[in-house]
């Protein structure tokens, strides 16, 4: 099936607010096999710079890739979700995610086209704190494979 | 500013990141991507897949280490985009190999530092495009590596 054209520009409402812990940064760096110190140790980051642990350049994704679920499993828009997967990702970050940042993600679908039989779609969102700082920007291209016949 | 050292076509120490069964059960509890493609093989031979396949998020996040190892500060990286190519296949009991490069692109004006990335498994590119662009901190030499 085609998807809904109309769905570019719209702009999902905010996320619940996400609390960063240590213990979910430590868990995310473990995952990766990465003993980066900065990860792991307060005292660490703080000779880098930093106020406290800071996450890998790819942990908003835990948050974001739920966001987008809000995207790809909306009825309206008909992404087929069991033919989905990942094509492209992109980070900008403005500053690194950190320990006790509490964190809102908001979704924006930037583009839907067809090529090669598979719907593609493109997502933007912003990871802000609830005090409004802006962290980063996370760029996904969403495929569904083979449902755009 | 950069070292003077750090210029375009100077090579970042490789790296290869062993993925195994283990590790992308536990990149699915960490991360929250739960999709059994990457970890049941009856429901990825299903959909058409050889075998499980990791988490393009696991080998993306794999592959910056090679920047952030050398940096030491993973805060230096300011921007971070791949184009995920083709699926990297995780049979057990053996795993997969994951090799990874990385070279300069370009110093910019602003002195930012292009760092292009080319990681593979069995000498197939697994990630295209990949790029990170870099803050290098105050007085960072680039380790005296440069190939």
């Amino acid at each position: 099936m085609t998807l809904d054209q109309s769905y570019v520009g719209r702009v999902y409402p905010p996320t619940e607010p996400y609390e960063v812990s240590r213990e979910k940064i430590r868990e995310f760096a473990d995952a990766l096999n990465d003993p980066n110190p900065a990860y792991r140790d307060a005292a660490a980051a703080g000779e880098l710079g930093h106020p406290d642990v800071i996450a890998p350049p790819t942990f908003g994704i835990i948050l974001t890739l739920q966001a987008g679920h809000q995207v790809i499993t909306d009825p309206g828009f008909g992404m087929d979700y069991s033919r989905v997967v990942h094509g492209e990702q992109r980070f900008e970050h403005v500053r690194p995610i950190r320990a006790g940042d509490v964190l809102q993600v908001v979704v924006a679908v930037e583009s839907v086209r067809a090529a090669a039989g598979n719907d593609i779609v493109g997502l933007r969102a912003e990871v802000r704190t609830v005090d409004g700082a802006e962290i980063l920007r996370a760029f996904s291209t969403i495929v569904a494979r083979g449902t755009a016949a | 500013m950069s070292g003077a050292t750090i210029e375009p076509g100077f090579a970042l120490p490789g790296q290869t990141f062993a993925i195994s069964r283990f590790d992308l059960v536990r990149y699915a509890g960490a991360s929250g991507d739960f999709n059994p493609i990457h970890w049941n093989e009856r429901v990825a031979t299903s959909v058409g897949l050889p075998d499980v396949i990791s988490h393009g998020m696991f080998t993306m996040a794999e592959a910056v280490r090679v920047v952030t190892d050398w940096v030491g500060d993973p805060a230096a990286v300011i921007e971070y985009g791949v184009r995920f190519t083709r699926p990297v296949v995780v049979p057990d009991p053996d795993g997969a190999r994951l090799d990874v490069s990385a070279a300069v692109r370009a110093v910019r004006d602003d002195g930012l530092v292009e760092i292009d990335l080319t990681a593979t498994v069995g000498g197939e590119t697994v990630l295209a495009k990949a790029r990170a662009v870099v803050r290098l901190p105050d007085g960072f030499s680039g380790g005296g590596s440069a190939a």
